[in-house]
């Protein structure tokens, strides 16, 4: 797998996640990511035919919680914390591109 | 290029568009997303309310607000109600995950959505529409819902804006996105689907489904193919339909650009577009270059849904009879098909609960449809008694009442709670004794000699035109009593005897 990881890759993915990266750290981070991808590798070597897929490393399923109100942030105390605030509202940026 | 384009329904169901250009025959594919808000009491995740209209930003907690450290818990009736829809939908419930959609906007302050991404909750069901269409649902599967934005300065919308204020009320509300598979053929097809849908969300408990509200959000997947080919065209995702209204105008719209652009030998290019109601047209949204990669990957802080074979049980147990099932049992009764529009509209107004029970007191099937369809008002409907109903439709067919003093007589037995009988008395609705009628038409004829000698040699033209002279002269004569088909009988077989 790691074969195919390009440092076109890296910028790709840096890009998605808003990361600004020198061409250093594009090296440095190709050859990291690609150490990590080839320890997948190594699990997909094994023979795991008669393994289920694991879905969570916890032996958890079904955690719910009953649909009751519970207290909430004190509205004030929330918008206190914000950079801006309008009219009862966080106040954002202009937003460029279009809601998903 | 205008291209002239007209609608054909074709083998009574499917409709297509004719190019005059061309000649050729196009046919117009439509799979619709659906998304609803589950009726719970709190959010997805948190003990937040789960309420619409309330002041900006008053429910929110640190697990909705994204806080660093929060920890997101699933909400049982969430699993309740999307496994409730599901079943409804005929899918069947898997052990499903939780993933993370990875996105910069605002409207989620995570910067992500948690969905259900390759394991969803329902899969492969079906949805049969009023028309006996069977709609494929490929999944139905439950996400968090976003904030909302109010996009401020500029020219209030989304470009052009200054800035954006956000109230995350709703953010972390549940929803369950339905995806159908491009089984519709036609913009009313697809305005029956949503009815349907709604009818489902309503009769499960699942959503309150209002359009208007937000509450039951509809994207269109538009393609259109020449007909009889196999493969699908390109498509294009239609956004903003906020209304049954636009996603029928959407649709229509769409298809005829796409044609147009495929007859002029332009591909169309797979993309989001945008409605714009004021403009009657749709716009492109996001181009390709800004297509976003959501980087899915399974939620760390929630485990798997795993949903036990007791609690489907439960589920299918208490389920509801639904629309579908409804029309099948009503249109046994009646002895009429299940896609009649009377059958369709009794169940579809909720009152074929009335026509089963006046049916059931011996009320001509097909006579009691009509009076459910056309002549009562749903408000008044409740306070009806189905034997009365039973005993109104006995009197139209024992030629008592004409159809119009049926109607009549009908009103008066919402509002008074009196029988049709009592009524009909006291309106004065005493069946005219057909000798008497036959006097009065008789006398009609000679009081009108020209016009009886043009309707006896009347060509078929002209034939309706005299006959409706003759029955409104009866009609009126009659202070409106006079059945109407009867009077024709009688005409008709004077004027056989004259001729």
């Amino acid at each position: 797998m790691s074969a195919h990881l390009t440092r076109d890759d890296v910028a790709k993915v840096a890009l998605l996640a808003r990361l600004e990266l020198t061409d250093a750290e594009l090296d440095t981070y190709t050859g990291q990511l690609a150490a990590v991808i080839d320890h997948a590798a190594d699990v997909a070597a094994l023979d795991l035919a008669d393994i289920p897929p694991t879905a969570h490393p916890l032996p958890l399923v079904n955690v719910l919680r009953d649909d009751v109100i519970r207290p909430g942030a004190n509205r004030d105390e929330v918008l206190s914390q914000a950079p801006s605030v309008e009219d009862r509202r966080f106040r954002v940026p202009a937003i460029l591109g279009e809601e998903p | 290029m205008t291209l002239n384009l007209t609608h054909e329904p074709i083998e009574g169901e499917h409709f297509t568009i004719t190019s005059e250009n061309t000649g050729d025959v196009w046919e117009i594919v439509v799979g619709l997303e659906v998304h609803c808000e589950l009726a719970t009491v709190t959010k997805l995740f948190c003990g937040c309310p789960n309420m619409f209209g309330d002041e900006p930003n008053t429910n929110v907690c640190p697990v909705c607000l994204g806080l660093p450290g929060s920890l997101p818990v699933l909400n049982h009736q969430v699993v309740e109600l999307a496994m409730r829809l599901g079943r409804a939908l005929h899918c069947s419930v898997e052990p499903s995950v939780f993933a993370r959609k990875n996105y910069f906007y605002p409207d989620m302050p995570k910067d992500y959505q948690v969905s259900q991404f390759d394991r969803p909750i329902n899969v492969d069901g079906w949805l049969d529409l009023p028309d006996g269409t069977r709609v494929g649902i490929e999944r139905a599967h439950i996400e968090e819902d976003t904030g909302k934005n109010t996009h401020a300065g500029g020219s209030g919308r989304i470009h052009g804006a200054d800035y954006s204020l956000v109230d995350y009320n709703r953010a972390g509300v549940p929803l369950v996105e339905i995806v159908g598979r491009p089984h519709i053929r036609h913009p009313e097809q697809a305005k029956m689907y949503i009815d349907e849908l709604r009818a489902i969300l309503l009769a499960t408990g699942a959503s309150d489904a209002k359009m208007e509200e937000g509450s039951l959000r509809v994207d269109a997947n538009v393609s259109v193919r020449r007909v009889g080919d196999p493969e699908l065209g390109k498509r294009c995702e239609i956004k903003n339909l906020n209304s049954l209204r636009s996603l029928g105008r959407a649709i229509d719209y769409e298809a005829r650009r796409q044609v147009d652009l495929l007859e002029e030998g332009i591909a169309i290019r797979q993309e989001t577009r945008h409605w714009d109601e004021g403009a009657g047209r749709t716009r492109p949204g996001r181009s390709k270059e800004e297509a976003e990669d959501y980087r899915y990957f399974q939620e760390p802080d929630l485990v798997p849904l795993e949903p036990s074979a007791e609690w489907i049980a439960a589920i299918d147990a208490a389920l509801p009879v639904l629309p579908a099932q409804r029309r099948a049992i009503l249109a046994e009764a009646a002895g009429v098909g299940a896609t009649e529009s009377g059958v369709v509209m009794a169940v579809q107004r909720g009152l074929d609960g009335l026509a089963l029970a006046a049916i059931d007191q011996g009320g001509e099937g097909r006579r009691v449809l009509t009076h459910v369809e056309h002549n009562l008002a749903v408000d008044g409907a409740g306070s009806l008694d189905p034997k009365h109903l039973a005993e109104l439709v006995g009197l139209e067919l024992a030629g008592q009442l004409t159809a119009t003093q049926a109607k009549t007589v009908l009103a008066e037995m919402v509002s008074s709670g009196s029988s049709p009988a009592a009524i009909a008395t006291e309106l004065g609705f005493e069946a005219m004794d057909s000798s008497e009628l036959e006097a009065m038409i008789d006398a009609i004829i000679a009081e009108s000699p020209d016009e009886w000698s043009s309707f006896r040699d009347a060509d078929e033209k002209r034939h309706a035109k005299l006959q409706g002279f003759f029955v409104g002269k009866v009609m009126k004569v009659s202070k409106g009593q006079a059945d109407g088909k009867a009077v024709t009988a009688i005409l008709e077989s004077r004027r056989n005897a004259s001729s």
